[in-house]
């Protein structure tokens, strides 16, 4: 049993979606192009997110992948929510006020963002309102605590993650009145999420980080060829700062028991994550809040199960770590994706594959003979390797499906083997997992133009 | 600023070019006798100036040479022989279509084979003979075709097995073959070489040849060439040929008045390997596989290969391109669907070496055959360009017709196919070229088979009726840009992709056509003929009677209204174009002409014309729309709409008469159909058209009228026996002998061009004659259709060739028309051909190697059609039904 070529290309472009930055009077003034995103499941349901804005009251735009464990819940309300305190925390001071009056005189809020979203990414209804008034607390402490100084992007950031993770905790301790909407809280604070968000505005790029998502940046060399850099950091037990930082924050009896099987506390990938109560939460809180929810929480064992050695939380943190990179205009492009893609593929395959994509066919480089000595079956051999190459390219609309194709599908050569693929998509849901992680992939392209405009104003 | 730039351009070429070719060039030159150009300074005046030292220069500067002229300079931007000639694969191939190209390759072939005994240099001339491959039972009966061509010129050709051919070469798969055709002679050459032996004779007969030498300009004054322009000084000359190859078209714009060269050049791309470990014998035939659509011959114990792609890239559109001559690189991707046609063909090269991979880039034309001739507009500028990638093999044919046109005023051959006016300005868009070329370059190796059009540069000249035939189903086709429509497909019929069924045997139109036919014959059908040729002559006293009076050959000297069928013919007595004229006034004519006459037609007249302000001509064919109203009920259309009395008292046949159709005033009715069927041809002027059309379609239903397209047409006009121009008539037969003597006004005492060979002719007798075969034993359903060009057996000997065919719903049969000539059975002279001859014959048409018997007749069967017409009549009360 095998899956056709178009029916193939119809499960990759499901959830495909691209945005093009708008140009006006035929300029585009944005150093971001547009971008290509897609994701292809291996839950059921599938527990990845992305998100993608941008901001109407700062300049900037903002996107996102969440990579969610236990459930999609918490990926999910970081999806819809985070990008809000984000904007809130870069708004200047007057905005911020003018936003508050709006609320308060019931007139109407001027927009914060833009969203750039699939059909398939939806926005819950019934927690609008509870998200909407956690929020305004937020910018209301922003406004009481005026500092006057201009916002500090990395800053934002910073707070934007901790405040959001804070909230999830308080709504998840508090409850709600509406039984659907206090379960919804607390499977969303029971569940993780990790994010990896980029900031760009002009030539200043900001990469924060939480969790096992990754960001990398596609560089064009001079000779053409591509390289790639990576714009964050795994939290996870390969990465030794990050082993080095728990084992700071906890007393020294507890380092053996710490990470074990390189998961924290011998249970979790990720050394940062929003959610995850479980990790943050003293036991009796966790007791407390579980005993007193509804029956659904109290009869779930994993909920009720306190992790082994937890002696001293909260063990985790949804505090992000942020790089900031200045663009040039030989950064083409950014990937940002979940661990799905980066446990199938190295950063360099995916920086040449989207590369030699997004600059076009015509761009492989031409094959020489030269005083080499080539028979005509050797020729023969690379110039059919070539043509499957380029025929792949040219199947694909999007870079981030086109980058799935090859993650899914690349044999042992490099080049995607139509039966391979086809295997690896007609996986029944059960299996699909052992064989392959969720995978989200957002590829930013990068206006080099405007770029070099940029540096050359400087 | 102009010659500054060809010059740089000439020193980038031949720096750019290959170092290895330049070794061989000059170690040839150094046996060569070719003078050292530059101490020597150009003269002031010469008789003929050529340009361009390639091929086609050095053969028209041999032949002219060889004629008797020889104040001739050739110049060259470059190095002799550097340009397309260098690169070109040098394979000698008389596998052609059409006749006047296999006459020409037949020529090369054997002028190739002596030139070094000529000349003293070498040319590579090896007789290896080339296999042409057919994967497909189509492509062998094409090949077929071809074979039965050759056969009849005395060139030797087999159709053979596939085992055969795996004993003609070792390295051939044979498994995927049906058959091959198998030509001895054909040979390989090296073309520089062929070129550089031609200019050496050239030269030897007194030819200046000058390298290094760019015109810049051609200088012309009253309608003719005095000179060109050098950046080494000035030539004064009478005549200029323009033989720059895929720079041809540039040159013919650089005048003071264009000459449009219709060229564009396409990269081509051929594979040279290193020899094998067992060096491939030289005289290892030729393999064409045009179904892989490649070639490949021995090269140096290697081979050399290449090929007409499916997505050819077109080059130098918008002109020369220093930097684009500079780059032409090897494309590996590119070639690579011919890279594996090759290794599919011979496995076993896997292992051999790669040497290089050539990018040559090659000129191409708007219909794959080449340009030849005096331009129409510039007395004196003769081009001889577009070879379509087969320059070598044409090369020595070309540049002796052209000589001989040049010298004689007419080749010695029939060349209307390649003559340059077959095209105007409207085939010199470089858009259209740019497109044409994309489509013409793969066609090289395609199948051809009967009737297939041009699918790009369409849609460019047509009818104001277009969109309304195009909403009921017409299917189209092209002729000099204009759309024409081949039939109707009728409402509800599937048959949707009909015009892309390719076959040789029925096509899927049959019972369409027949149907329009039938309609022709028993009500009445309109056929948008809007594409003829039309001119109006006129003049204030009788200037316009007299010139044309002698410059064609049926009386013009009618009374007002009646319409003439008359040949324009050459001295010889050749039709250069036939053509009925209305006489309108006492001193204006209206003449229409066949739709590719526009530009040959007006260059004749115009410079045969006196030179008199007095005379005007008017080419007024945007003017008028043409709609033939066709079939025994035209008459009641055509009277109810104009409430005028059109019965043979008041309107009989060959009349004209400005009447009013509808509420449109001034429409030129004529009695005419060019079929033979009784009806009209209406001329609308353009605005009129659409509400003309209404009108008669409208009326025309209670007589049961139907569109009808050139198909249907043409069944009609073959079964009457009506020859064509430009199909059956050329400037190679006269009226004679056709049955025409009655369309001559050679009792009247009166002087016109080609009398005299006429006279001659009607006292001697003729020596071809055109005659009309009914295939007897043919099968429509089963056998293969007769097109043009099968050869024609009497008594089981060769006598001709048909020139056009068609199926006639009423014989219920095949017709075929051609010309019988009658050859000396011992010396094959060619002997006069009587009535008697024609007569007392037993007639096969041989189609594709198969023959069927043939019944010859020299007059149509009038007393048949008669017959059916009184029948038919009876039944048309019940016609409406359909």
């Amino acid at each position: 049993f095998y899956l056709t070529p178009p029916q193939v290309n119809s499960i990759l472009k499901a959830n495909e979606y691209s945005f093009k930055v708008p140009e006006f009077d035929g300029k585009n003034v944005s150093s971001v192009l547009g971008f290509d995103s897609n994701q292809l499941p291996a839950n059921a349901p599938i527990e990845d997110r992305r998100s993608a804005a941008t901001c109407l009251q700062t300049r900037g735009m903002l996107l996102g992948v969440f990579d969610g464990h236990a459930g999609c819940a918490c990926a999910q309300a970081v999806s819809e929510r985070l990008f809000y305190y984000i904007a809130v925390s870069l708004l200047p001071h007057e905005t911020l006020l003018e936003i508050e009056n709006a609320v308060e005189s019931g007139r109407a809020l001027l927009p914060i963002l833009q969203w750039h979203k699939h059909p398939n990414d939806y926005f819950s209804k019934e927690a609008s309102k509870l998200y909407f008034n956690s929020l305004r607390t937020y910018w209301q402490e922003l406004i009481d605590l005026n500092s006057g100084e201009t916002t500090d992007v990395k800053e934002a950031l910073i707070n934007a993650f901790k405040r959001l993770d804070n909230d999830i905790s308080l709504e998840a301790q508090v409850g709600d009145p509406n039984s659907f909407l206090n379960y919804l809280v607390l499977r969303v604070a029971f569940s993780g999420a990790t994010a990896c968000v980029a900031h760009v505005d002009g030539v200043d790029l900001h990469i924060a980080n939480t969790g096992d998502s990754r960001a990398m940046l596609g560089v064009q060399e001079e000779d053409g060829s591509w390289s790639a850099v990576n714009l964050s950091y795994d939290h996870n037990a390969q990465n030794e700062h990050e082993v080095e930082r728990v084992k700071m924050e906890h007393p020294k009896a507890e380092e053996k028991s710490l990470v074990k099987q390189d998961r924290l506390l011998g249970l979790l990938m990720p050394f940062r994550a929003f959610g995850d109560v479980k990790f943050k939460w003293s036991i009796e809180l966790q007791k407390r809040v579980v005993e007193s929810g509804p029956d659904q929480l109290n009869e779930n064992e994993y909920t009720k199960f306190i992790p082994p050695n937890y002696h001293t939380p909260p063990y985790l943190t949804a505090e992000p770590e942020v790089i900031h990179h200045r663009l040039r205009p030989q950064d083409k492009f950014l990937v940002l994706a979940t661990d799905g893609l980066w446990e199938t593929m190295h950063r360099q395959d995916v920086a040449r594959i989207v590369g030699e994509y997004l600059t076009g066919v015509h761009h492989q480089q031409p094959i020489a003979v030269g005083g080499y000595k080539v028979t005509l079956g050797q020729m023969h051999g690379l110039l059919t390797e070539r043509r499957a190459r380029i025929s792949s390219v040219f199947e694909d609309q999007n870079a981030a499906t086109h980058l799935i194709r090859h993650a899914v599908g690349n044999n042992e050569f490099g080049t995607v083997d139509h039966e391979r693929l086809s295997k690896m998509l007609s996986l029944p849901e059960e299996l699909a997992r052992m064989y392959r992680d969720d995978i989200t992939i957002i590829v930013v392209q990068f206006n080099s133009h405007v770029i070099g405009a940029y540096q050359n104003e400087e | 600023a102009a010659g500054m730039f060809l010059r740089l351009l000439s020193d980038v070429r031949w720096r750019a070019a290959n170092p290895k070719w330049r070794r061989t060039t000059c170690s040839q030159r150094s046996t060569s006798s070719t003078a050292e150009p530059h101490p020597v300074s150009l003269p002031a005046q010469a008789q003929v100036v050529i340009c361009g030292g390639g091929i086609m220069g050095t053969s028209v500067a041999y032949h002219l040479s060889k004629m008797g002229w020889k104040d001739i300079v050739l110049l060259e931007q470059g190095r002799l022989a550097a340009g397309t000639t260098r690169f070109c694969a040098g394979i000698v191939s008389t596998a052609r279509h059409a006749a006047i190209e296999l006459k020409m390759a037949d020529y090369s072939n054997k002028l190739y084979q002596q030139l070094e005994q000529e000349t003293g240099v070498k040319t590579g001339y090896v007789k290896t003979g080339s296999v042409s491959l057919a994967q497909t039972q189509d492509r062998l009966i094409s090949l077929k075709r071809i074979a039965a061509s050759l056969n009849v010129m005395g060139i030797p050709c087999e159709i053979i097995t596939p085992k055969q051919v795996a004993q003609l070469h070792p390295l051939i798969n044979i498994h995927d073959l049906v058959g091959a055709m198998y030509v001895p002679e054909d040979a390989l050459v090296s073309s520089a070489n062929v070129s550089l032996a031609l200019a050496t004779a050239a030269s030897r007969n007194g030819v200046q040849i000058h390298e290094r030498t760019s015109v810049s300009h051609v200088s012309i004054q009253k309608g003719r060439v005095t000179g060109v322009e050098t950046d080494r000084g000035q030539i004064q000359c009478q005549y200029f040929v323009n033989c720059a190859g895929q720079w041809a078209y540039e040159l013919g714009h650089s005048g003071e008045e264009a000459v449009n060269i219709p060229l564009h050049a396409c990269e081509h791309f051929y594979l040279l390997t290193h020899p094998l470990k067992e060096p491939l014998a030289s005289t290892l035939p030729t393999i064409v596989d045009p179904d892989g659509r490649i070639y490949i011959r021995n090269w140096q114990g290697g081979i050399l290969s290449g090929g007409f792609e499916k997505n050819p890239k077109p080059l130098f559109t918008e002109g020369r391109n220093q930097l684009e001559i500079q780059n032409l690189q090897e494309d590996w991707d590119h070639f690579e669907p011919l890279l594996s046609a090759l290794l599919r063909r011979m496995p076993d090269l896997e292992a051999l070496q790669i040497m290089q991979l050539v990018n040559c880039p090659e000129s191409f034309t708007p219909d794959m055959r080449c340009v030849m001739g005096e331009s129409p507009t510039v007395r004196g500028y003769f081009v001889l360009a577009g070879m379509n990638s087969a320059g070598i093999s044409y090369g020595g044919g070309a540049g002796k017709y052209l000589a001989e046109w040049m010298v004689n005023g007419y080749p010695s051959e029939n060349v209307w196919p390649l003559d340059l006016k077959r095209f105007g300005s409207l085939q010199s868009s470089r858009t259209f070229l740019r497109h044409r070329v994309m489509e013409v370059m793969p066609l090289m190796c395609d199948l051809k088979v009967p009737r297939w059009d041009f699918q790009t540069g369409r849609q460019l000249r047509t009818s104001p009726l277009y969109d309304r035939l195009d909403a009921q189903g017409a299917r189209w086709m092209e002729k000099h840009g204009f759309e024409r429509v081949k039939y109707f497909v009728p409402p509800g019929n599937d048959l949707l992709d009909l015009g892309q069924s390719k076959t040789f045997y029925k096509p899927d139109w049959f019972d369409i056509v027949g149907s329009e036919v039938k309609c022709c014959k028993e009500a009445v059908c309109v056929i948008d003929m809007s594409s003829f040729t039309k001119f109006e002559i006129s003049s204030t006293g009788d200037q316009a009677l007299e010139s044309l009076q002698y410059l064609f050959s049926n009386d013009l000297d009618v009374p007002v209204g009646h319409v003439v069928h008359t040949g324009m013919l050459n001295e010889k007595g050749g039709y250069e174009n036939d053509c009925s004229i209305a006489r309108l006034s006492k001193r204006s004519f209206f003449m229409i002409s066949p739709t590719d006459q526009q530009v040959h037609c007006w260059a004749w007249l115009k410079n045969r014309l006196p030179d008199d302000s007095n005379i005007t001509m008017e080419d007024v064919t945007w003017k008028y729309t043409a709609l033939n109203l066709i079939g025994p009920r035209a008459v009641d259309v055509l009277s109810e709409l104009s409430y005028a009395p059109i019965t043979p008292e008041h309107f009989p046949s060959l009349f004209c008469k400005e009447m009013s159709v509808g509420y449109a005033n001034g429409i030129r009715v004529m009695s005419i159909t060019h079929t033979g069927e009784p009806g009209f041809m209406l001329y609308i002027p353009i605005e009129y058209a659409l509400h003309v059309y209404n009108e008669v379609m409208n009326m025309g239903q209670k007589y049961g009228i139907r569109n009808a397209g050139y198909y249907a047409l043409r069944s009609l006009r073959i079964e009457k026996f009506f020859a064509f121009w430009g199909q059956d008539l050329d400037a190679f037969t006269t009226p004679m002998e056709c049955g025409r003597e009655f369309q001559v006004k050679l009792e009247k005492g009166m002087q016109f061009v080609g009398q005299e060979a006429l006279l001659e002719q009607k006292q001697n007798g003729v020596y071809k004659r055109f005659t009309m075969f009914i295939l007897e034993d043919h099968d429509t359903d089963t056998d293969l259709w007769p097109w043009w060009g099968e050869p024609i057996f009497r008594n089981g000997r060769y006598v001709g060739k048909t020139t056009s065919s068609a199926y006639s719903y009423t014989l219920e049969r095949h017709v075929c028309l051609g010309f019988v000539q009658h050859f000396d059975e011992k010396t094959g002279e060619e002997l006069v051909v009587t009535t008697d001859f024609i007569n007392q014959g037993e007639y096969e048409i041989d189609i594709a190697g198969q023959r069927f018997q043939a019944k010859a007749k020299l007059y149509p069967f009038s007393s048949l059609f008669t017959h059916r017409r009184r029948k038919d009549e009876l039944e048309l009360s019940g016609y409406q039904r359909e």
